[in-house]
Parts: structure tokens; C-alpha cells; sequence
């Protein structure tokens, strides 16, 4: 997926800015003053840094960040999809836009044991619209009631805090839009 | 919140900015410029929205596993060793989530670390550790992120809270 991206350029300040703003920029009038501050560099810098990270497709996207956490739902299950190879975008492009599906992901299976490979986390007000809901994506993959899924609702949360790619003592929280976004969990 | 709550200005601020956030000195003024107000109510109203609930932040969105690796993992442990198991991976700074689901694979867990080599060495400790295998399901595609948002249709305190036709094309 980021097989253009050269990871070698991504220089040690880089690496300092991005660790500055994984908790989201300060709301103040001047925010990239505020983050170099913290990090010994000056306004222009971090804007420049970021700017050519952003254009070395390091950064996706920088803006505001909503919480795709659908209001009012209060059950929500993974469900996970084996499905046939050739079958996999069709279907995740088909379900990610419903408004219910608020995670979406291609994974890699671990054959022999698990060979689901999409993921999709699904919301509704109790179980059993959950259940439903589970029903209407079964109706949209390729092989309908044949489809081999699972559904795992959630029993205990253990832990939940935000991502943390620097081994720093940081206690800022982020969310990357990868494994660790939004709760409940991934 | 219900969505009768949001203002027009609300939903333009969640909206319109999740792109191209200003890179300049001044990036609150730049919003206000095009949102007709000030810099200071826009500052004003992303800390509303936040506390709301609806924004998480405001900030960059970096593409997976470029300055770090992550991957959901997930253990079978039997119902009476589940304690123990938690008390294990919880131990790990690196763990920021984890929950039991049911199902015989019953505790899902994410992991991070600083590259592909230092994750292979941190569940590989945690297979020891625990004596459970670790199962490893890293990422492949996030279908929001290639598909992009548009609060529009995609949440339920936007205007439309229709499906998009595109779910069934």
C-alpha cells in the first residue's frame, strides 16, 4: 500500500513532527509556532516539513478529524468476511459507505485457523439491529447466505488508549485511521 | 446531540475542512475568512465540537505502517485463563486495545511498534509470555480512507442520513 512511499527519507525531524502533532494540532491563532516550539524548530519548518511529507504520502490528509462513532448506537459487533480474493473490493466498497458499517479494512488472514479477511465494524441500537444489520450485508456479498462469516460482538474492554508509535512518554492520543481508530475496538 | 442542534456553521466546519487544513501562520483566520466569521469562533466552535464528541481532532491522518507498524492480533484462551492472558498483554505499552469478543479467537488486541521487526519481537515475546499463539492480522486497505468521507451521507446528525447509492452499485 505505501510501496511509493520512500520510508528512508523520512528524516529524524521529521519524525518530531509528526510525534508533535499525533495528538492534534493546539487550538491557538498560531499552531505550527506553538508545536515548534516543543520541539526546539521554528514556525516555517514545521509548515514546510509537513507540507513535503504530505506530498511524499506519509501524511494522507491534514484536517479535521470527525469521530465516525454513529450517535445513539449502543451495541456493535466485528464482523469478519472470508471471501473469494477477487470478491474483496467489490464488497468493501459496496458496505463501507453504509452508514451503520463505521470501519472497513482488508486484513491479512493467518490460514490454516482464521481466513477472514475483511472486517467490517457494525453499529445498531441493541443486538438484535446489529443481527440485522448483519443480514443486509450478507444480502449484498457475492454468495449471499453461502457467505462464510463470523459475528463478534464485544463481551470486556481490557484496555483502550490511543496509538502510540513513539515509545516516548507522551501521553497524548491519536488516531490513525489505521488499526487503532476510533473506538470500540478495531 | 441530536442533528437539529448543529448549526449550518457546525456542519460546514465538520464538513469542509477534513482536507487541505491551511498550512500558514494562521490557520483558525484562514477558516473564519471562508466561513465568514472570526478567528476566534471558529477556535470557539472546534472546541465546542470536540467536547461534543464529534471531533476528534485537528490534525494529520498518516498512512499506515510508514512511521510505525501496527496490527490487530488476537489469542483463543481458555474462559478461566482470561485474566491471567489480559494481566500479560496489558502489561505491553505497545497494547492500545483490547477486548474480549465472543468467540473461541476471544481476546482482539492492537498492537504498534516502531517497524515490522520490532512487531515480529513483540508478539513473539507475547506467544512466550503467554503460551498462547498470537495470531496476526495486519492491515491491508481501509476502505473509508480510499473512499473518503463526505459527512453528507455518511453521518447521522448530517442533513441526509440516506445510504449512498453507491453501497448498491
Amino acid at each position: 500500500m505505501n510501496s511509493q512511499i520512500d520510508l528512508d527519507a523520512i528524516t529524524d525531524a521529521d519524525r518530531r513532527v509528526l510525534e508533535a502533532i499525533q495528538g492534534g494540532l493546539p487550538l491557538v491563532p498560531h499552531p505550527y509556532a506553538e508545536i515548534g516550539l516543543s520541539i526546539q524548530m521554528d514556525e516555517e519548518e514545521v509548515i514546510e516539513r509537513i507540507r513535503t511529507l504530505q506530498q511524499s504520502g506519509v501524511i494522507r490528509r491534514m484536517g479535521i478529524i470527525v469521530h465516525h462513532r454513529p450517535l445513539g448506537y449502543q451495541a456493535n459487533a466485528m464482523v469478519v468476511w472470508n471471501l473469494p480474493e477477487e470478491q474483496i473490493e467489490a464488497f468493501g466498497n459496496a458496505v463501507s459507505p453504509l452508514d451503520f458499517v463505521t470501519l472497513c479494512y482488508q486484513r491479512r488472514a493467518d490460514l490454516p485457523r482464521w481466513p477472514y479477511t475483511l472486517y467490517t465494524m457494525i453499529h445498531g441500537k441493541d443486538r438484535e439491529s446489529v443481527l440485522q444489520r448483519v443480514q443486509t450485508l450478507v444480502e449484498l456479498s457475492p454468495l449471499k447466505q453461502q457467505t462464510d462469516y463470523k459475528v463478534l460482538f464485544s463481551s470486556r474492554r481490557f484496555k483502550q488508549q490511543g496509538a502510540r508509535y513513539f515509545n516516548q512518554q507522551r501521553t497524548t492520543t491519536t488516531q490513525n485511521d489505521g488499526a487503532t481508530q476510533h473506538h470500540p475496538a478495531p | 446531540m441530536e442533528t437539529t442542534e448543529l448549526s449550518l456553521q457546525d456542519r460546514r466546519v465538520l464538513n469542509e475542512f477534513q482536507h487541505h487544513f491551511p498550512l500558514s501562520s494562521s490557520p483558525y483566520a484562514e477558516l473564519a475568512e471562508r466561513l465568514g466569521s472570526s478567528e476566534e469562533e471558529v477556535i470557539g466552535q472546534i472546541k465546542r465540537l470536540k467536547k461534543a464528541g464529534l471531533i476528534s481532532r485537528v490534525g494529520a491522518v498518516i498512512q499506515p505502517h510508514t512511521i510505525g507498524y501496527s496490527t490487530l492480533a488476537a489469542m483463543a484462551v481458555p474462559a478461566e485463563k482470561i485474566e491471567a492472558a489480559v494481566k500479560v498483554i496489558n502489561r505491553l505499552p505497545q497494547v492500545n486495545h483490547n477486548y474480549e469478543r465472543e468467540d473461541e479467537m476471544n481476546l482482539w488486541f492492537v498492537v504498534t511498534a516502531e517497524d515490522e521487526a520490532d512487531l515480529e519481537q513483540i508478539l513473539t515475546q507475547l506467544e512466550s509470555d503467554s503460551g498462547y499463539p498470537v495470531h496476526s492480522f495486519p492491515m491491508v486497505r481501509d476502505f473509508h480512507i480510499d473512499l473518503g468521507f463526505s459527512l453528507d451521507w455518511k453521518h447521522p446528525y448530517s442533513s441526509s442520513n440516506q445510504v449512498h447509492p453507491a453501497a448498491f452499485s
